[in-house]
């Protein structure tokens, strides 16, 4: 198993902002579920069967991601949209993790805290995730499996208007999107 | 008993018309002849102007000291009934939209009916019981009367009068459908501003915005369009879709804003009466921050490739795109000048978010903001004489107005997050989105003199303000 101590402390502590990302993925559900829809969140949905155990998770779905990777979103400083060495380490396993599911695509998603303008965030977000981007496809991951969108400030991962919730808004997400 | 035939729609009038906003509806502005100049004692003919000179509400001043003006129901011109209802009821509603649009203003102060000590009847309009007015220190007097016509439809005459001197201002007459009625009461209010203080009135005017529902982590964002005075009130889009930054087409049939359908988030076009909703260009990126050009020909919006976000400009008939801005920077919220020669927008070439101004094809480009903080989201004033935009600096957000050669900044609001500023038809008013840390937003105005903010009550939190030109 690809799990060592290290990335399970890792995963504790993100762990408030990776089940406040949840609503951002079950956003997109509002809208009719195109054949590319993103797999239902086991993590906010107990009962969905692929969540009954840790050890029963799906190759290749977010919530493996998350697991071998020990998260799915790397953080930014205020108006920035540089990948830091911490931010560098979760995306180099997210690379390791996608040449290991070769079939799989992902969606960088590039969020921004609510200190900027609706326009300017939008434009910082797309930023963000294409940060992300360019560093799976420098990893070597073909870019015809990226792709790209931007929400600025539209869908922060937690509520609050305080230093704790804007850092953890401030932050670009691989979401899966199938295979 | 049968129903008259003043309850049928008028053949020939589109159902719209009827309906909640009177989209199609034709208002056929009416001069009233002067025919009961007999009833009506004119001290000197044959101007109506007082020996202490013509009222007059000083713009500036009239904000700390509104004018007190009385705006008594409307006369029942006949005993008709229309769809919207009785001429009496009519006139009392139409009085009532008068005294509010004059009161949001902040330059006048209508006076509460009930020190009414007289009323205006159908035989009083053209000569109004002055001395009873003078008795509850009204200096102004809008009335008129609601007549039903065969049609179904309704006339709406609009008279003022200076109290003081007993003379008659301003008068108007207005022919509309029953549904009508609400415009005609603002075309009485525009035409009572813009007499008193020289300035185009706005009352006649339509605000589009994004409406706001749900936890912030999931907010739902639905287009939302209602009059001026946030009557008429609907809904355009479901909500499925999360939508941004709606503005209105100079013609204001059209509105263009930004959507995330399909989780593809770019500019779309939407046709106000058929609801017809139309994806602007096959781009390669995304394209936000759209406006229309004064003519209505082109769109100006921010297209994001590759970490860069640059300003296009995108003939609607032709399809074809050109690109204005081509710096590594994010050049984004580009607003025409009300002549289409120059385009103001933000930019952060400079390290941070600045306003910048550029001639219609790109060249040019100089920025314009020099003040503390940054300075983004900037409107071109429909005068000309402003530019508005959004001050960010502390940790809070505020409104501001410069000159568009950046001379003049004047901070106008100071809240959280007070941003999104457009400007009223006349460039005389400024609405925004207030956020508070709560995540709360409603739609706030306030005079470019800085006074006079104020609320405007919508149904759910509201962001996005976009305010039309006057109707036609």
């Amino acid at each position: 198993m690809n799990r060592n101590p290290l990335r399970l402390a890792l995963l504790a502590g993100l762990g408030l902002a990776i089940a406040a990302c949840t609503p951002t993925t079950t956003d997109v559900a509002v809208a009719p579920p195109p054949a590319t829809a993103r797999p239902e969140t086991p993590a906010t949905t107990p009962t969905t069967p692929v969540a009954e155990t840790a050890s029963s998770l799906v190759p290749g779905s977010q919530d493996d991601l998350r697991q071998q990777a020990g998260s799915d979103t790397v953080l930014f400083a205020y108006d920035s949209y540089e990948l830091d060495a911490e931010a560098r380490g979760v995306l180099a396993r997210h690379a390791e993790w996608l040449r290991a599911n070769p079939n799989v695509r992902v969606t960088l998603e590039g969020h921004c805290d609510e200190r900027g303008t609706r326009e300017y965030n939008l434009a910082l977000g797309e930023r963000r995730a294409n940060s992300a981007k360019n560093f799976l496809a420098g990893q070597g991951i073909a870019v015809d499996r990226l792709s790209i969108i931007s929400y600025g400030k539209e869908r922060p991962a937690v509520e609050g208007s305080d230093e704790g919730a804007f850092a953890q808004n401030r932050r670009a997400v691989t979401i899966v999107m199938g295979g | 008993m049968a129903r008259p035939a003043v309850f049928q729609r008028p053949a020939g009038v589109p159902l719209a018309s009827a309906c909640c906003y009177g989209l199609f509806m034709r208002l056929i502005p009416l001069l009233l002849a002067a025919v009961a100049a007999p009833a009506f004692a004119q001290p000197a003919a044959p101007a109506a102007a007082p020996a202490a000179g013509p009222l007059r509400v000083d713009i500036n001043a009239g904000l700390t000291q509104p004018m007190p003006i009385a705006v008594p129901a409307f006369a029942p011109g006949n005993a008709g009934t229309t769809e919207a209802g009785t001429t009496t009821a009519l006139g009392q509603r139409v009085a009532q939209v008068i005294a509010n649009d004059l009161k949001s203003s902040g330059l006048f102060r209508p006076l509460d009916p009930a020190a009414f000590t007289t009323t205006v009847g159908v035989d009083s309009v053209l000569a109004p019981d002055f001395p009873a007015w003078r008795t509850i220190a009204a200096q102004a007097l809008v009335t008129g009367t609601v007549t039903a016509n065969p049609d179904g439809g309704i006339t709406l005459a609009c008279y003022a009068y200076d109290v003081f001197a007993g003379s008659e201002i301003a008068r108007q007459g207005f022919v509309t459908t029953a549904a009508g009625w609400r415009r005609a009461a603002h075309k009485c209010a525009d035409l009572v501003y813009s007499r008193l203080t020289g300035e185009t009135g706005y009352f006649d005017s339509r605000i589009v915005y994004v409406s706001e529902t749900g936890p912030r982590t999931k907010r739902i964002k639905r287009l939302a369009i209602m009059d001026q005075d946030g009557a008429q009130h609907r809904f355009l889009t479901s909500g499925q879709n999360l939508v941004l930054t709606p503005r209105f087409a100079p013609g204001q049939q059209t509105i263009t804003y930004m959507s995330f359908e399909n989780n593809r988030p770019r500019v779309w076009l939407y046709t106000l009466g058929s609801g017809r909703q139309e994806a602007v260009g096959e781009f390669q990126g995304m394209s936000f921050a759209p406006r229309f050009s004064p003519d209505g020909q082109n769109l100006i919006f921010s297209m994001a490739v590759g970490g860069n976000t640059d300003i296009w400009r995108y003939n609607i008939a032709t399809r074809q795109s050109v690109r204005l801005t081509t710096g590594p920077g994010i050049d984004t919220s580009p607003s025409y000048s009300p002549d289409g020669s120059k385009i103001v927008f933000e930019s952060d070439r400079g390290g941070s978010q600045q306003v910048y101004v550029m001639d219609a094809d790109g060249g040019n480009q100089r920025r314009i903001s020099f003040g503390e903080g940054r300075s983004a989201s900037p409107v071109w004033s429909p005068r000309g004489d402003y530019i508005a935009f959004t001050r960010m600096g502390g940790g809070r957000f505020g409104i501001g107005v410069m000159r568009p050669d950046g001379s003049g900044e004047r901070l106008l609001t100071n809240g959280y997050q007070d941003e999104g500023a457009s400007w009223s038809p006349n460039g005389r008013v400024i609405m925004f989105a207030r956020s508070d840390r709560s995540g709360r937003t409603g739609l706030w105005s306030v005079d470019i003199s800085g006074l006079n903010e104020r609320r405007l009550a919508t149904p759910l939190d509201a962001s996005d303000p976009a305010w039309s030109p006057l109707l036609p």
